[in-house]
């Protein structure tokens, strides 16, 4: 284990590739040996991270101190240096105290890898995209969710009643007519925010602070007035981050991409104080479109300083009246106001539902325009590579097979998908082996797996050259700050494995792993997890609105932040947890959450698992996965599905192997 | 099987019916009502039957789409061939003779945005075409601060406000903001361009009535479009056509319930450069009982004298105001926008403004950097008065002493806009689209002379905006950003290159087809 401080490399957080490991069994056995005695020796690890953690925060708000800057630069990171190795274990001299604290804290942005099977290659396995089972919970809990709604329902009006008569008037001054002028919000667009999220607003915008990677910290705050507003104590906690979107680990503020940064922030300064049509396109905005055409497969692309406004402005360069936009019903917010701005008609096929989407291109082209019956004049596809609340994949193979025969132009929101699939990092075309050619726009963004903010649009060039001259957001929005153009460019290079090679096919492999594993892990803990096997977004069911608020707090208990979403953002019932799996995460943090989910899982009867959408008990010895049916059939065991309520023990055991065939 | 036996078996089933019915709770209560109507009055319980089964019928019947009135039922083969023969228009439209060669000639940096830019041709020009008027991307202060907020928080912030996005540099940026402008808080969106486009529809929702200056901004036509509200629109910074309108719509309004109403206009016009009246404004507001929702982008950092804005340029109380919407990108040189306001205002907006909750936030960075750079422009207003001493000077040299441009913009706007003078277009007969050219050949004229300027852009897409108002167009211009970067002798030799250029670029026999103005 301490060989790795030795190693230039530790800085960026990454030890050895798999090949040294490899090369060196023994070696790397003991590393392993000694990660594992390192943790059973001292359980309060996290602990002693956390206390880590809040004595650098306290020092760095003072002065961001320059004694935890690594003294790399790229140059010494170059490739080739990595692997000069053998000698290096015989430096071995026991690791500083400050060293030993330099490590905690790179640790806490990106964790170490613990052993070299902990990876995967994110990859579709051919066939068509299965749909993936949704379980349902006991109508008993279907009845309560709705019966808690309308508690819920019903104390807000009676708390309303008395409030705006009794209670204080400043409470309700938003929602009054005063001094000649309407009120401010509307009674009842309000209610739901005032009845209802307010009693978990504590479980939103938590306020943070230092880098959102492995661990993030936050500052802990109390409300003595029910959530209306908040204090902040003081004092910090150092909690295990499923929140972020930080899918590739790439939320650092050391290694190569730090060090790139910084040095362009001296170089360029802050900004280009100007709109990209004006004087804000540089060499390095130029250099960034062009990696990122090439890293996506398309002949031309163009970034943009915000995701948001990356799709509301687009669709309105791209279609216009008297022409029709399909849009999967669950697209994310940007997708739905870029399509009304865009003065397109626009109907929604069900989410990922390829036969209606057929159903509804056969109808629009057969039936034309409404009333007119005009031809429409392009009809727009608009899906996304991963849905954010889902978990749930694009099925792209179907889609660009429809594509060919109903000539609509595709339209594929990346936002979540770039970086978090594919073999090499390249998002769902990559991840179906689709030839990118074949999707007229593919859109992204550029806050999530690389680290950076905004995003991009790539497609053909000369639809590229007309989108820069029609786009709003590039002529008269602000242009990407160079800093973030360089955090995405050396993201960018990383991943493509130009800069420190292997490094970022650690990082695709691990988050593959690192999904398919706490996926596993939860549908066989009990719990009803939506989505593909594949996709780092992992939702499971609360259903309850009280266990929003409630599994909020247990995993906060246990120092893990995680992202529960409720009515608006899903349907009423279906309230849920989101964890958002990264590479910065290895299986120790993985473990911690299975653990901290069987526990509060048990408190909150939260596992509703009927065992359909997978977490059987595994088969026994001499059973191949093939041969299943025919034991099943052996057995008298067809068709019967036993509901999955692993122990901890055995769903850790049997993770790492399980996790890399087919979930079952 | 015999009759009899059917007859029993009927007559027990009907016995178990009945029976089963009377255990029904209630059941008694609607016997007794159907004996006695029936008794009373025969006709009225077959109606009452008659309306039992139409409303079994329309329960029972299938919903139907109001949009399949038009439709024409066609076979698969039909739709087959209709399919096959249906071919759409390209994805996009060819480029436009004026877009490619505004392409072409698109500058690219290399390097720092600075006074003194480099191009990729290698050329080393004055910059007047970006927003640095205080040129504080050179300030190593600031830098510094910059460099250590990303040693502490990496770059972005990886996730939306709401689901741990919000870091402590954002709280300290809008807590900053709130006490430079006095307001009582602050929020901060993640790109300024977004930022009014979101606020407006976060409160004006269908039914409220917005009114509007004819000539305002891209962002805020966009968020008027997106808010679905009624807009009424008024001349351009003429108060008294718009207090003919608010007069009409308080008329109009009298005895419909009470609408949230709304003024929505600019600080400083990006489009013209010219200023509001905003003590009148808050007149006129208060009489007529609107709220105001005013953009301060091209204002924030630059009037008053620390820079506050128009607030503080004209002695307003900012509270009076109810949202003031600026940006953190331009003469602050770091990124996003925000909205200041009451509490109420702002933490409404915090669930409601579709770019803040469902965009990431904004770099530890460049919020960072936004806080520094206001804390830069209080310390060293006198930055601000060299601003206004270089403005003065780019001015002299411009707009008096032109035979073909004018500058609409207010003196102390250190982005001049200079449009052809009306008896130049008249004389001339120029079209918009040869303006347009003209000014775009101004541009390289000057950007071959040493002097990087820009022409306003976005004409393009104002159309786009399928806004009904009027017959306002933007008049093509120059756009000439003054920076404090530049000592005054080349500020004022810059100024005379742009004055010579478009002398130069009007005077080509090209260009001349017509008749000189008098001058």
């Amino acid at each position: 284990m301490p060989r790795t401080l030795s190693n230039p490399f530790s800085s960026s957080g990454m030890p050895q590739s798999e090949k040294a490991g490899e090369r060196r069994p023994s070696h790397s056995k003991g590393r392993i040996a000694g990660f594992f005695s390192k943790s059973k020796d001292q359980p309060p690890a996290h602990q002693a991270i956390l206390m880590q953690s809040q004595q650098q925060t306290a020092s760095t708000t003072q002065s961001p101190s320059p004694v935890s800057l690594p003294t790399i630069s790229l140059s010494a990171a170059a490739p080739g240096e990595q692997n000069g190795d053998e000698q290096s274990t015989t430096l071995f001299e026991p690791p500083s105290a400050e060293e030993e604290q330099k490590l905690e804290r790179t640790h806490a942005q990106f964790g170490p890898l613990i052993h070299p099977s902990h990876r995967y290659v994110s990859t579709h396995t051919g066939g068509t995209l299965e749909k993936p089972i949704e379980d349902e919970p006991p109508y008993y809990f279907v009845l309560t969710t709705y019966l808690s709604y309308l508690i819920l329902i019903f104390c807000g009006h009676l708390r309303d009643f008395f409030g705006k008569r009794f209670g204080n008037k400043k409470h309700y001054a938003t929602l009054k007519a005063s001094n000649g002028y309407a009120p401010l919000n509307d009674d009842f667009d309000n209610f739901y925010v005032r009845r209802l999220k307010m009693r978990l607003d504590d479980c939103f915008a938590r306020p943070t602070t230092g880098v959102p990677g492995r661990f993030i910290t936050l500052m802990d705050r109390k409300s003595t007035d029910f959530n209306r507003s908040y204090q902040f104590t003081g004092t910090y906690t150092q909690t295990l981050n499923v929140s972020s979107y930080n899918y590739l680990g790439f939320a650092q503020s050391e290694g190569p991409c730090a060090e790139a940064v910084e040095e362009c922030v001296r170089k360029y300064g802050l900004s280009t104080c100007s709109p990209r049509g004006d004087a804000g396109t540089t060499d390095l905005a130029l250099e960034v479109e062009r990696e990122i055409a090439q890293f996506v497969g398309k002949p031309a692309a163009m970034v943009f300083s915000m995701g948001f406004v990356t799709n509301a402005g687009s669709f309105p360069a791209l279609v216009s009246k008297g022409c029709l936009i399909l849009s999967d019903e669950l697209n994310h917010a940007s997708i739905r106001i870029g399509a009304r701005m865009s003065g397109a008609v626009i109907r929604s096929f069900k989410h990922n539902d390829i036969e209606d989407l057929e159903r509804m291109l056969r109808e629009a082209i057969s039936q034309g325009q409404p009333r007119t019956h005009r031809p429409w004049k392009k009809i727009l596809v608009a899906v996304e590579g991963l849905y954010s609340m889902e978990g749930t994949m694009v099925d792209l193979p179907s889609i660009v097979a429809l594509k060919k025969k109903y000539k609509f132009f595709l339209y594929v929101d990346e936002a979540h998908s770039v970086g978090a699939l594919g073999r090499r990092g390249r998002g769902v075309c990559d991840y179906f082996n689709v030839d990118p050619a074949e999707v007229d726009i593919l859109m992204g963004t550029l806050t999530k797996s690389f680290g950076a903010n905004g995003g991009y649009v790539a497609a053909e060039k000369h639809i590229i050259d007309k989108l820069k001259s029609t786009n709003a957001a590039t002529l008269l929005g602000e242009s990407p700050a160079p800093s973030v153009l360089m955090q995405i460019l050396a993201s960018l290079r990383i991943i493509t494995g130009e800069l420190v090679p292997g490094q970022g096919e650690e990082r695709l492999q691990r988050i593959a792993f690192n999904s398919r594993y706490l996926r596993l892990g939860l549908k066989r803990l009990g719990y009803i997890v939506y989505g593909h096997d594949d996709s780092p977004i992992i939702p499971i069911m609360l259903y309850h609105p009280a266990k929003i608020a409630a599994f909020s707090h247990e995993m906060l208990k246990r120092k893990i932040s995680v992202v529960v979403v409720g009515y608006p953002a899903t349907p009423l019932i279906s309230s849920r947890a989101r964890f958002c799996v990264s590479a910065a995460h290895n299986k120790e943090d993985m473990d911690r959450v299975l653990a901290a989910c069987d526990v509060v899982g048990d408190i909150l009867q939260l596992k509703y698992s009927t065992g359909v959408a997978g977490g059987a008990d595994p088969l026994p010895a001499g059973v191949t996965p093939e041969m299943e049916p025919e034991w099943r059939r052996a057995n008298g065991l067809e068709g019967v599905i036993k509901p999955p309520r692993w122990k901890l023990e055995d769903v850790i055991a049997r993770g790492v192997d399980d996790a890399k065939v087919k979930l079952r | 099987m015999e009759l009899q036996e059917v007859q029993t078996l009927v007559s027990e089933y009907l016995d178990k019916a009945a029976t089963a019915f009377q255990q029904v709770p209630g059941s008694a209560v609607l016997i007794r009502y159907v004996r006695s109507s029936y008794q009373n009055d025969p006709v009225r319980s077959a109606i009452e039957l008659v309306l039992v089964i139409f409303f079994i019928r329309y329960l029972l019947s299938p919903s139907y789409s109001t949009s399949k009135v038009n439709y024409v039922k066609l076979t698969d083969d039909e739709i087959d061939e209709l399919v096959e023969e249906w071919q759409p228009e390209p994805l996009v439209p060819k480029q436009t003779a004026l877009e490619e060669a505004e392409m072409d000639k698109l500058p690219v940096l290399v390097g720092p945005t600075g006074p003194k830019s480099k191009l990729a041709n290698g050329k080393t020009v004055t910059n007047l075409a970006s927003y640095n008027f205080y040129n504080l991307n050179a300030n190593e202060q600031i830098k510094e601060k910059a460099i250590q907020t990303l040693r502490t928080y990496g770059v972005g912030p990886c996730g939306p406000p709401q689901f741990y996005g919000t870091q402590d540099v954002h709280m300290k940026a809008e807590a900053d903001i709130a006490t430079y402008l006095g307001t009582e808080k602050c929020i901060v969106y993640a790109q300024a361009f977004s930022a009014i486009s979101s606020v407006i529809p976060a409160f004006c929702k269908r039914g409220d009535i917005i009114v509007a200056d004819r000539a305002v901004n891209y962002s805020i036509r966009r968020g008027l479009e997106i808010s679905r509200s009624n807009i009424k629109w008024y001349n351009h910074n003429d108060l008294e056509d718009l207090e003919r309108v608010m007069r009409k719509v308080v008329q109009e309004q009298a005895k419909k319930k009470l609408t949230r109403r709304f003024i929505v206009t600019e600080a400083l016009f990006e489009t013209s450069g010219d200023m509001n009246d905003l003590p009148k404004l808050i007149e006129l507001k208060e009489k007529y009982k609107f709220r105001i929702i005013l953009d301060e982008t091209w204002s924030f950092g630059v009037l008053g004298r620390t820079g506050r804005g128009l607030t503080e340029h004209q002695n307003v109380d900012p509270t009076q105001i109810d949202m003031i919407v600026g940006s953190l990108a331009g003469p602050l040189c770091a990124g996003g926008g925000f909205c200041a306001g009451s509490s109420d205002v702002v933490e409404h907006q915090r669930i409601s403004a579709a770019a803040y909750t469902f965009s990431a936030a904004l770099p530890a960075m460049l919020a960072m950097t936004a806080s520094e750079s206001l804390n830069v422009l209080q310390s060293n207003p006198e930055i601000l008065v060299q601003c206004r001493e270089n403005i003065r000077l780019a001015r002299a040299q411009l707009d008096p002493r032109s035979d073909w441009v004018m500058c609409t913009s207010a003196p102390e706007n250190p982005i001049m806009i200079l449009v052809f003078k009306p008896e130049v277009v008249n004389a001339r007969r120029l079209t918009i689209e040869d303006q347009e050219r003209l000014m775009q050949e101004c541009c390289d004229e000057a950007l071959a002379n040493g002097v990087l300027i820009t022409r306003l852009k976005g004409s393009s897409i104002s159309t786009h905006a399928s806004l009904k108002d009027g017959n306002w167009t933007v008049q093509p211009a120059l756009k000439v950003c003054i920076t404090s970067g530049l000592s005054k002798k080349d500020m004022e030799k810059a100024a005379t290159t742009i004055r010579h250029a478009i002398t130069k670029v009007m005077t080509r026999k090209t260009n001349n087809k017509l008749n000189l103005p008098t001058a």
